[in-house]
């Protein structure tokens, strides 16, 4: 592995390196958060709320405490002296958001009371001693019945509506007027799932009582937006609360919002003197109450299409529904603006946006988060023009997709998507399933009557925020731009350690920030230690810092890129010192003692250890003009945002556009109405790759729970607001026996936005879902069948197409052809 | 309100090593590993059967730890990840998910590869679909399954046979 002085430069991105976080991992040695013990550590467990909306009356504790081993119990009650409530990202919110519910409960399974106990199975049998008495109220559960405001869940707000805002861009009107044809479609319906990690939310916390500071090791994914929070509702200094994350069993986002449980065992430990309070999230509390991605609904749809298919404007409401708190909220009120038009070239529009709670367990950042409901909606209004105008999907994806030399452009509400080549990647796409072999082998099916449908889903992930879309919410947001965080230093001995603000989960930041920081100093990424997990007293956090929205590739690696540029910088000056010669006489290599730095002129050689020692401790030989070099370089890179236009809702919002385009075949059973592929491709660009099987593995990853969500994965309630999938046995997450084989397939067209031209990549743009519901409306329209909602399964196909009561294109669509 | 719980004796011989302990018959196995043990790579992803994360090989049988009770395995013989490697190499079928990138949390792979050991222990050369079917109680939220189906495949090929 050696390199050598002189030899060919080798570079390490864009290598197959072989991942460093495998070893412990492979060998039962990973540090999850559950696996932590402490000394004096005591078990928590939530008592939660069976009901969807009721009126506390009572909570008793009093038996749970007279039973051994119990050390303390926490209610609502007790807690709302000593906190403020949570923020609100919202403006003017009236809404207050407490871990426990005080009066009143707003979603089955939301925290009345904890208790504390020696053991867990202490605290799991103190737990069913808790009394509670609750006056039932009525629930709502629907997002458009939750307007009407005939039960509203937060008495202090007046109303169940969190935000509204237009999103207009254009000439709508003239469009409208000006157009060949228009599609008319009453309602479409995205379905609330979770990405669901492996690994439950997990907070182990302590209130040490000696230094009044609060120390989490946790899972929680976005550390850095928790500690925000948590400051503010404890009353604590933000530099008080340590929190460390080591080896996260994945989040896909839903561990973003692990804050209030985070509250919950601070106050815990206090009211137990400060003793460390370990909770662990059983599966279905993970279902019921820790987050659910976005549920939304689309009204009254209208496009304007001109007389050779290309649209030209549509209108639409869009209804979105956060559960019984907003949290995270209402940002994705925004986020999906990121990919307005998604990969297509209208320029007028307009889209009424409105948030609501409901009855349901909250929302928060999921995998595709916002922009994969935008996408899908905007998918399903391409392919039911397509099938209303008799166009064929590929076609009509064709006549509308933004153009490969339109690139960097810019979209109607002002985001600048850098690269991208959409029928390029359509043509691949088509090439690996064999799309004309398709075409005819589905020709023939249809003749025996079977059920075969053909689709093709193109997606974005919006990779890098601007924080500063926050104020298109709230005008009153103190959040803009965005940033990130890392260090590179020499350690004592002259080790090459590098730390960052991110918090993987399994996406492999050891192994790739190593491949970048080797580049730079070139020596193989094997000498280079990445720490593992997030730690705010590694201080190389930001507020913006933790491991969300498709970005370490671009914001993360960007910070350890600079961070590493910097120490080389200083080693160079360092070396040419000691050398006696100029800063661009020195190389660096790997040589007889290993990394060096050696002066081209003389040959002669110093290595790290030789660096970090005059640094650190033999400072005597240092002359003070090089006083400022410490071998300890802190980098903290900016993205190059504007604040957006908040009264016009326009600005760039996010960095890179990765773009995905997935082709499935399915085809649906006459007697059982079950889908099965038959073939399914997966093409992607996220620009330069670093590690192409770390890619590729994000993508199937992403495909999995697309196509889980599409067809097994759906976040069920009934009318009085109960979850019906609270164990995996309901919500059937996708397994080895449903997941189809991917053909994987991708391109490259490197981001101008990035140092390194890589895209975020990791959401993927839920493009299955997408997919699927065109390939089941092609395999269905010919029986009048339009796919209206995401979540597709045997019972949904059953009742569209023997029941009738959904799905049906006669009462959904309607088209009006006007006179040219 | 329960009473105090008798404790019951249990001896098992996990990874080679016997152990014996007093423990509440309610305990599962999969906390008798990880809290009695300290052996924390056997992990807990939905407490109901459904994910395999808990999976380790009782009497030459994959079981899901979480859905057994430690007492159950009295006078057992347990296989767990921790005793996959021998002198500290990894054993064929971890280097195989290694090698194909058949992980990326980490969280349930030591599950996958005891029910891979399970299913090359009877079955050398496994079908597409046997491998499928091998590992179907064996839930993974990151890799798409993809690259987990080829290491099972590298792991057959290599004749890595438990």
């Amino acid at each position: 592995m050696a390199i050598n002085f002189g030899g060919e430069e080798k570079k390490w991105v864009g290598k197959a390196l072989p991942r460093k976080e495998e070893d412990r991992l492979l060998r039962g040695r990973g540090r999850f958060a559950d696996d932590i013990k402490l000394r004096d550590m005591a078990y928590l467990r939530f008592v939660r709320s069976p009901y969807a909306h009721a009126r506390i009356v009572s909570i008793d504790t009093s038996a749970a405490e007279a039973l051994a081993g119990v050390v303390c119990t926490l209610t609502g009650k007790e807690i709302v002296p000593q906190t403020q409530p949570f923020i609100e990202i919202g403006p003017d919110s009236k809404v207050r958001d407490y871990p426990f519910a005080v009066s009143k409960v707003r979603y089955q399974g939301e925290p009345v009371a904890a208790v504390v106990a020696e053991s867990a199975s202490i605290a799991d049998d103190a737990a069913e001693l808790v009394q509670v008495e609750y006056e039932a109220l009525e629930p709502v559960v629907d997002a458009e019945q939750a307007l009407q405001d005939k039960s509203i869940l937060h008495e202090e707000a007046g109303t169940n509506k969190i935000w509204n805002g237009v999103f207009e861009y254009g000439d709508v009107e003239k469009a409208f007027q000006d157009a060949a044809s228009v599609v008319r479609i009453d309602r479409l319906h995205f379905h609330r799932f979770s990405s669901t990690p492996l690994e439950n939310n997990v907070v182990i916390g302590e209130w040490n009582q000696k230094d009044d500071h609060i120390y989490y090791s946790c899972n929680n994914s976005f550390p850095s937006f928790a500690i925000q929070f948590l400051s503010a509702h404890l009353n604590v200094h933000i530099d008080r609360i340590r929190v460390q994350t080591s080896d996260i069993g994945g989040s896909f986002g839903i561990k973003i919002t692990s804050y209030p449980q985070m509250a919950v065992v601070a106050l815990a430990s206090k009211k137990a003197g400060g003793r460390p309070i370990k909770w662990v999230e059983t599966r279905s509390e993970h279902m019921t109450s820790s987050a659910h991605g976005n549920e939304r609904t689309f009204r009254d749809t209208r496009v304007a299409l001109d007389k050779n298919g290309v649209i030209t404007a549509i209108t639409s409401r869009h209804i979105d529904d956060c559960g019984a708190y907003p949290r995270y909220e209402p940002l994705g009120c925004v986020i999906w603006s990121q990919v307005f038009p998604g990969v297509y070239r209208f320029k007028n529009a307009r889209i009424d946006f409105t948030q609501t709670v409901t009855n349901k367990c909250p929302v928060g950042p999921n995998r595709g988060y916002s922009r994969m409901q935008h996408l899908w909606f905007l998918e399903r209004v391409i392919d039911i023009c397509a099938h209303e105008l008799a166009i064929p999907g590929d076609e009509m994806r064709m006549r509308n997709y933004i153009r490969p030399e339109e690139f960097p452009y810019t979209t109607p509400n002002g985001c600048v998507y850098d690269s991208g080549n959409y029928p390029r990647m359509l043509e691949l796409a088509k090439q690996l399933i064999g799309w004309d072999e398709w075409k005819k082998t589905q020709a023939e099916a249809r003749k025996q009557g079977r059920l075969i449908g053909i689709g093709i889903g193109t997606t974005l992930d919006s990779g890098t925020n601007n924080f500063g879309q926050s104020q298109i919410v709230n005008p009153g947001a103190p959040f803009s731009g965005n940033s990130q965080g890392a260090n590179c230093k020499l350690d004592i001995y002259g080790e090459v350690v590098v730390a960052v603000g991110s918090c993987p989960q399994g996406q492999g930041h050891e192994t790739t920030a190593a491949q970048v920081v080797a580049d730079v100093l070139s020596i193989p990424p094997d000498l280079i230690t990445v720490r593992t997990g997030f730690d705010t007293e590694r201080n190389v956090h930001t507020g913006f810092s933790g491991t969300y929205a498709s970005q370490f590739a671009v914001s993360g690696l960007s910070a350890v890129h600079g961070a590493a540029q910097k120490l080389k910088a200083e080693m160079k000056r360092l070396a040419a010192f000691v050398l006696e010669t100029k800063d661009d006489d020195i190389e660096f290599g790997v040589g007889a003692q290993g990394p060096e730095l050696r002066a081209k002129s003389t040959g002669k050689s110093i290595n790290y250890w030789g660096l970090a020692n005059i640094v650190n401790v033999n400072s005597a030989v240092l002359p003070p003009a090089m006083y400022d070099i410490t071998l300890n370089c802190r980098y903290i890179w900016r993205a190059p945002f504007k604040v957006p236009d908040k009264q016009r809702k326009y600005g760039n919002l996010t960095l890179t556009y990765a773009s995905q385009l997935h082709i499935a075949v399915v085809e649906v059973d006459r007697e059982t109405f079950i889908p099965a592929f038959l073939d399914y491709v997966a093409v992607d660009d996220c620009g330069t790759v670093i590690n192409p099987p770390i890619v590729e593995g994000q993508v199937y990853g992403a495909t999995a729970h697309g196509i889980g969500a599409a067809l097994l994965e759906n976040c069920a309630y009934d009318a009085v607001g109960n979850m019906l999938t609270s164990t995996f046995s309901d919500y059937t997450p996708i397994t080895a026996v449903n997941m189809p084989k991917i053909k994987y397939g991708h391109i490259q067209t490197p981001s101008p936005h990035s140092y390194s031209g890589a895209k975020g990549m990791g959401e993927g743009g839920a493009a299955p879902i997408h997919t699927i519901s065109a390939a089941l409306q092609d395999a269905l329209f010919s029986n009048g069948i339009i796919i209206e909602d995401s979540f597709n399964n045997a019972d949904s196909l059953f009742r569209a197409l023997v029941g009738k009561e959904i799905c049906q294109a006669d009462k959904l669509v309607k088209l009006e052809r006007r006179a040219s | 309100m329960p009473e105090t719980i008798e404790k019951t004796p249990v001896k098992l011989n996990v990874n080679g090593k016997a152990y014996a302990r007093n423990i509440e018959p309610r305990m599962l196995l999969v906390e008798f590993l990880r809290e009695e043990l300290d052996l924390t790579g056997t992990h807990v992803g939905c407490d109901t059967t459904y994910c395999g994360a808990c999976t380790v090989l009782m009497n030459a049988a994959a079981v899901k730890s979480c859905t057994v009770f430690a007492v159950q395995s009295d006078g057992a013989e347990i296989l767990t990840v921790e005793g996959l490697e021998k002198d500290g190499q990894l054993h064929p079928i971890q280097k195989a998910f290694g090698d194909s990138y058949g992980l990326q949390c980490g969280y349930c792979t030591p599950g996958l590869l005891i029910s891979t050991y399970q299913l090359l222990s009877h079955n050398k050369q496994p079908s597409e679909k046997e491998i499928r079917k091998a590992i179907a109680g064996n839930t993974c939220r990151c890799t798409g399954y993809q690259n987990i189906f080829k290491a099972i495949q590298l792991a057959a090929q290599n004749k890595t046979g438990a």
